[in-house]
């Protein structure tokens, strides 16, 4: 059976695209998958160094999709796990170096020996975007609770919608738990209300991610970390399992459940 | 804490989680359907300027608004009319 490919895309920048990408590559390849994760962020080459394959790079997608190296060449193996893969973007060029049938001929020659191509897009809503989201056969929109980030979400939602696409599903990153419950950071549930999209998972706001990060080994990789175990369910539910939510509620008082039943019985209308 | 305040002085202060949400949810009305609010003020003068030509109509309550559910966006016209017995009164 030909391989999935799903493009992780955002509108803003910063919210964690390229970090996403790398954790549900790992978690996909640690439960046995055959799996390449494609930097299509050409000129802003940053998947290599997140998943810590930066030292290794010879040949880039630029070099492929001109011809001058082979599939093979250009991917490099991650040997942490037995079938993950890395097609990194080149650096000195800019986006119009690969076309969006350029990447489409890529991803139809990776689905044949792979089970998932994950293609790490540029931010924005430009051509980079454009050409990532072109052979995608499911868009994840990652987002922060934040206004910017969900508006900017909701845009590339009906971008999605426009190129006729199946519906976008979304990825709510960096929550933290301890200020939803103050009442000072949007909820899953508030985001999910306003961008009307199914949720494929939750990432909490977690130092483990930098600190992995920093040492180029995706935390998605360490078993003790809750922003780990976050990618990992998105690996499952990509698989088609019904994975629950983890719930991420921090300690909440009595009395602040209280006020916060009064505060939102005062907001009806 | 100072929720806790508010509540025993009565207050409601609605949280920040509160007022980003309705934030967003306004200004996504406005990118989602690309009309803005002073876009929603020209169409409003023309609608009345169109129907009026027609209908006696009670201008100053005329609302032009958006109501938006999960599929799609809507623009809402509530123009009520100059009833018969007010409108030979003034004619």
């Amino acid at each position: 059976m030909a391989g999935q490919v799903i493009t992780v895309t955002s509108g803003k920048g910063g919210v964690g695209k390229t970090t996403v990408t790398a954790n549900i590559g790992v978690a996909l390849a640690a439960l046995g998958k055959r799996v390449v994760c494609l930097d299509a962020d050409i000129g802003l080459r940053n998947l290599d160094v997140v998943m810590g394959l930066e030292n290794r790079i010879v040949y880039d997608i630029v070099d492929l999709v001109e011809g001058r190296c082979k599939m093979r060449q250009a991917l490099i193996k991650d040997k942490r796990l037995s079938e993950l893969y890395l097609l990194p973007a080149a650096q000195t060029r800019d986006k119009s170096a690969v076309k969006p049938a350029d990447l489409v001929r890529v991803c139809d020659q990776l689905r044949l020996d792979h089970d998932f191509v994950l293609i790490d897009s540029a931010a924005g809503i430009e051509e980079g975007f454009r050409t990532a989201m072109t052979p995608a056969d499911l868009v994840l929109i990652v987002t922060n609770p934040e206004v910017s980030a969900v508006r900017d979400a909701d845009r590339v939602i009906g971008l999605v919608e426009a190129a006729e696409k199946d519906p976008a599903k979304l990825i709510v990153n960096r929550l933290k738990p301890e200020m939803v419950n103050r009442g000072d950071m949007l909820d899953t549930a508030d985001v999910l209300e306003i961008l009307a999209v199914d949720l494929i998972g939750i990432v909490p706001e977690d130092e483990s991610v930098l600190i992995s990060t920093n040492r180029g080994r995706p935390v998605a990789m360490d078993d003790k970390s809750l922003a780990g175990q976050a990618f990992r369910n998105i690996a499952h539910r990509l698989l088609g399992e019904d994975v629950p939510f983890q719930t991420f509620r921090g300690q909440v008082s009595i009395v602040e459940r209280f006020l916060r039943l009064m505060r939102s019985d005062g907001r009806q209308t | 804490m100072s929720g806790l305040f508010n509540f025993l002085r009565g207050h409601r202060e609605p949280t920040s989680r509160d007022v980003a949400k309705q934030r967003l949810q306004l200004v996504l009305v406005h990118d989602r359907a690309n009309i803005s609010p002073g876009l929603l003020e020209t169409l409003k003068d023309e609608i009345i300027a169109v129907i009026s030509k027609h209908l006696e109509i009670d201008r100053p309550g005329v609302q032009i608004t958006f109501t938006q559910n999960r599929s799609e966006s809507r623009l809402v016209a509530d123009i009520p009319l100059l009833d018969g017995r007010r409108r030979k009164a003034s004619s």
